[in-house]
């Protein structure tokens, strides 16, 4: 009994010391994260004068104009997701059978390094009437082209600045797998293509899902590019919550809009949740 | 070897290096179909090497690997009638029993029937038929190799490859599925090649072994030949405990060594030839003095169960491991006694192929 004792109150210190670890990111939680959450959600559901109300949510669902934008949203990040899975997976793929990966990789890795804004602009630059790839179609006789505010260039940048997000974790996944998987399926009989198909892809699906979370919940609220490269053809989520916000002030709808954001992101969670059985054993 | 048909698997000359190291060394070997055999060797010695250029894992940089009759070097590892039980089974983990089993036959194209027969007597041959639907994470070590076991098999390979498969297992399963594995050899009538490192699992289980060490094939017979003959003194080391002391082999017959002559049964060397001596422990039998052949001091003993095993010395200084049924008294002295049969003799640097020529020289001999 005696020794139950000490141990259970070694143990209480032991938590206490572990409690003392996470306090200062705890305060930045409840500062940065839990209380705007609260103010949010707060204002959403009050009218200017602080009243409590459903109109906020009333006006955006019975709104064409805030639908089509959520649509917009969703749109536009499934396609940039998809578009970045395309490419990306083939890539890590290939990574992974090189010699230097980790080289290559930090290659991969290395825009995700400079700012967002800078990018973009350096994007400008390239698809302007007066940019790099005008001079260049010059050449043929074929410039000048309107490259910069279309949704194609939109897609292009968002995609180009969300790879190394879809790479690096289906790289990881895919550098996990034992390499005698795949020497097992092809001495059973299966060719690359097939050892690729039921072995190696559904093993690297956790990477596969870590990454389409990664692009598709950022790519709901992008809102610069939507600016800079789409000239705002493109209005998504994230352009309207900043319209709301800074231009026209009304907080309430703004909210609102951050919201259903919000409820979009977690049913993007839940959707790619790694499911797999043995996650949810262990 | 004498009626001579096309062996299963053959390699001539085949040669490997990886960068600086010489994994295989010029290796010739000739596989019959419907056997057990074994490569055997410390790790490192080469024979996972062979084994995975039998299944394709690895090309040879020169040389020629021929599946009945046929070359095969180039033919890639999905098109070879060989399938491989891997030595940590690498079990398709998102798939459970029925869909690693099925995988062969699936992609082979048979229908749903098919497979399901088929995975059905696979896993009834390995013992596992109430297992089919679990997840691979929920089987222990031995149920896995069951498994692996039987995926391998559902492809009807010609000849299956067991890489070091029962290494991880824990002693009495090791032995069980020995037998086991033993039997399904024998039931399907397929040609095995087992890898490992433990001799003794080796004896037990193959009609032929192949003992290698750095990349070259010491010596291949049967699990008697091996043991009762070894080659060189790599072989007699590493097959069972020996007794190995320097000795002349003065004519015929005739041995001499720790200082006295004595009959033996080999023959066919040099007069005077220096050889090395193999005295197997359990051969040696302790006695008197008077009537010993040498004269040791007892060392050391410990008891292992069904014999003691006792540590010797003679005068000269050699060592002497001997299995005795009764304990002895440390340091006594005592005779140590053989018979002229016991008495193996190795030639130094002598190959297979004039050992056997050898043998049969001097045992035409006997015969006239």
């Amino acid at each position: 009994m005696r020794v139950w004792k000490v141990m259970r109150t070694m143990m209480k210190s032991k938590q206490q010391r572990q409690i003392f670890y996470i306090v200062p990111y705890g305060i930045w939680l409840l500062l940065f994260v839990v209380a705007p959450l609260i103010l949010m959600l707060f204002q959403s559901f009050t009218t200017a004068s602080g009243h409590f109300t459903f109109s906020n949510y009333a006006a955006y669902f019975g709104s064409g104009t805030y639908l089509r934008m959520t649509f917009n949203s969703v749109w536009y990040a499934f396609l940039i997701t998809v578009i970045t899975l395309v490419i990306s997976y083939p890539t890590a793929y290939l990574l992974n059978q090189l010699k230097q990966k980790q080289f290559w990789l930090l290659l991969v890795i290395l825009p995700t390094w400079i700012n967002l804004l800078l990018k973009t602009y350096a994007f400008i630059g390239l698809l302007s009437k007066t940019g790099t790839v005008n001079n260049f179609i010059s050449l043929w006789g074929i410039a000048p082209q309107q490259l910069l505010f279309s949704d194609w260039s939109f897609l292009l940048v968002a995609a180009y600045i969300e790879i190394p997000f879809m790479i690096l974790p289906i790289f990881n996944s895919l550098a996990e797998i034992d390499s005698r998987l795949s020497q097992a399926s092809h001495d059973l009989g299966a060719n690359k293509w097939q050892t690729l198909r039921y072995v190696i892809f559904p093993l690297s699906m956790p990477g596969v899902k870590a990454g389409i979370q990664a692009v598709f919940i950022p790519s709901l609220s992008l809102f610069m590019i939507t600016r800079l490269i789409g000239g705002n053809r493109v209005i998504t989520l994230g352009t309207a919550i900043e319209e709301h916000f800074l231009v026209t002030q009304n907080w309430q709808i703004g909210s609102t809009i951050g919201v259903v954001l919000i409820a979009a992101m977690i049913a993007t969670m839940l959707l790619t949740r790694d499911r797999t059985r043995k996650n949810l054993r262990k | 070897m004498s009626e001579k048909q096309v062996p299963i698997i053959a390699f001539n000359q085949v040669d490997l290096s990886f960068g600086d190291t010489h994994v295989l060394n010029n290796v010739d070997l000739e596989i019959e179909a419907g056997k057990f055999y074994t490569l055997l060797g410390p790790s490192g010695s080469g024979k996972s090497t062979i084994l995975k250029l039998i299944s394709g894992q690895l090309t040879a940089d020169s040389g020629d690997i021929s599946f009945e009759g046929q070359r095969v070097n180039d033919v890639p590892a999905e098109k070879r009638k060989v399938n491989t039980v891997f030595q940590n089974y690498a079990l398709f983990p998102n798939m459970n029993v029925f869909d690693n089993v099925a995988f062969g036959p699936t992609l082979k194209g048979m229908n749903k029937t098919e497979i399901k027969n088929k995975v059905k007597e696979m896993l009834n041959l390995v013992k596992l038929s109430d297992f089919v639907d679990r997840e691979i994470d929920e089987l222990s070590g031995g149920q896995q190799q069951r498994v692996a076991i039987a995926r391998a098999l559902a492809n009807d390979p010609e000849v299956l490859l067991l890489d070091e498969p029962l290494s991880a297992l824990d002693y009495n399963l090791r032995k069980s599925m020995q037998y086991e594995l033993r039997e399904i050899q024998q039931r399907l009538g397929i040609t095995f090649v087992f890898v490992t490192h433990d001799q003794e699992e080796a004896l037990a289980m193959s009609d032929w072994i192949f003992v290698m060490n750095d990349g070259v094939i010491q010596q291949n017979g049967s699990p008697e030949d091996i043991y009762d003959e070894p080659i060189n003194h790599f072989v007699a080391d590493f097959i069972g405990e020996s007794n190995i002391v320097d000795g002349i082999m003065k004519e015929d017959y005739v041995v001499h060594f720790v200082g006295k002559d004595f009959e033996n049964v080999d023959a066919g060397m040099r007069p005077n030839e220096r050889v090395e001596v193999v005295l197997r422990p359990e051969d040696l039998d302790l006695t008197s003095i008077e009537n010993g052949k040498l004269v040791v001091t007892i060392e050391d003993q410990s008891f292992r169960g069904d014999y003691y095993e006792i540590t010797a010395r003679d005068d000269d200084g050699n060592e002497w491991q001997v299995q005795a049924t009764n304990s002895a008294i440390i340091g006594a002295r005592v005779g140590l006694t053989f018979d002229p049969e016991d008495i193996h003799i190795m030639r130094f640097n002598e190959s297979e192929d004039d050992f056997d020529a050898r043998l049969e020289s001097y045992e035409d001999d006997d015969e006239i």
